[in-house]
């Protein structure tokens, strides 16, 4: 029987999602699939961090230096998760993006509101402003990419590895998606932690992976293991 | 004029972040928007702050926003004009 026509109940059973490629940026320290990619003591600001790490990619994407710390995070984990494999045989509008954090755009809401604290020195920035929610981190992912699938923005206390899974499961089912970024990204002050990993079904999936590294089920224990022992 | 058209150009490049892009970089005869530097309707807004916050002058009309937007060149002019 087709999958399509089981009830939802047997296809999340037969689902069979892998994590085809991941990124993980913390402490000074960018892991790309098991492989250190950058890492670099005694960087002490986030802004000197997130710097070098887009340096060493070498982008070229000037609108880089305009966005807000999330977005930079987020962006750049993004860029080195499908630097690692293609999402191009995939619709655009089939490709989803997922992501979570704790503190919402609060790094951001802090630095707009330096801006209007003062009332005789009262200029917003609008460049600042345009940044105070969190999923504009998604925006700059689609449009760099030219994805145009399903998206959302969660908040959790702490990261949540089974709401992520458990959302984009039923992405899979309901059949909105082919391939999810999905991950956390979480950036207050100079502390970030974020992590982004593309999701595929394995019967469907764009590539074959690289060397030394062996696509992983996806579920909540596997995005744990990643986000705590890196 | 050519030093406000300088200290504009150093502005701009700050109050935008074009980090990739020095003093030298920028004609000031060359459009800012679409070719040129490639700005987009966030920087003007941010150009409109960074006048009112470096100058105390406001664009009173939006239609003026245009021509007095068009370059480096014509920012000076107007600042020159409208400072008080």
């Amino acid at each position: 029987m087709a999958d399509a026509m089981l009830p939802l109940y047997f296809r999340k059973i037969n689902m069979d999602l892998l994590i085809t490629s991941y990124c993980h940026l913390h402490d000074n320290k960018v892991i790309v699939n098991d492989r250190l990619f950058f890492y670099q003591e005694n960087i002490l600001k986030f802004a000197d961090f997130i710097k070098s790490v887009y340096k060493q990619e070498n982008v070229n994407y000037p609108k880089f230096y305009k966005m807000d710390p999330i977005s930079k995070v987020g962006f750049l984990a993004a860029e080195l998760v499908l630097k690692q494999t293609t999402i191009e045989g995939y619709h655009p509008e089939k490709v989803g993006v997922v992501l979570s954090n704790s503190s919402s755009s609060l790094d951001t809401d802090i630095a707009h509101n330096e801006t209007i604290k003062n009332r005789s020195s009262y200029f917003p920035s609008p460049s600042v402003f345009v940044y105070t929610l969190p999923n504009i981190v998604i925006g700059e992912i689609c449009i760099k990419n030219k994805i145009k699938g399903e998206n959302v923005f969660l908040i959790s206390e702490t990261f949540n590895g089974k709401l992520l899974c458990d959302y984009v499961n039923e992405l899979f089912i309901n059949e909105r998606v082919e391939a999810c970024l999905c991950g956390w990204v979480e950036v207050m002050g100079n502390n970030c932690n974020a992590l982004m990993v593309l999701v595929e079904h394995a019967g469907r999936k764009q590539n074959e992976g690289v060397p030394g590294f062996k696509f992983l089920p996806f579920n909540a224990e596997n995005l744990n293991l990643i986000i705590t022992l890196n | 004029m050519d030093e406000l058209i300088n200290q504009l150009k150093k502005e701009v490049i700050e109050q935008l972040n074009l980090e990739e892009i020095s003093p030298d970089d920028i004609n000031p005869d060359s459009p800012l928007f679409g070719e040129g530097l490639g700005l987009d309707s966030i920087d003007a807004l941010e150009l409109i702050v960074l006048l009112e916050k470096n100058y105390g002058i406001k664009i009173q009309d939006p239609k003026d926003g245009k021509k007095v937007f068009h370059s480096i060149r014509t920012m000076a002019e107007y600042i020159t004009e409208h400072k008080k």
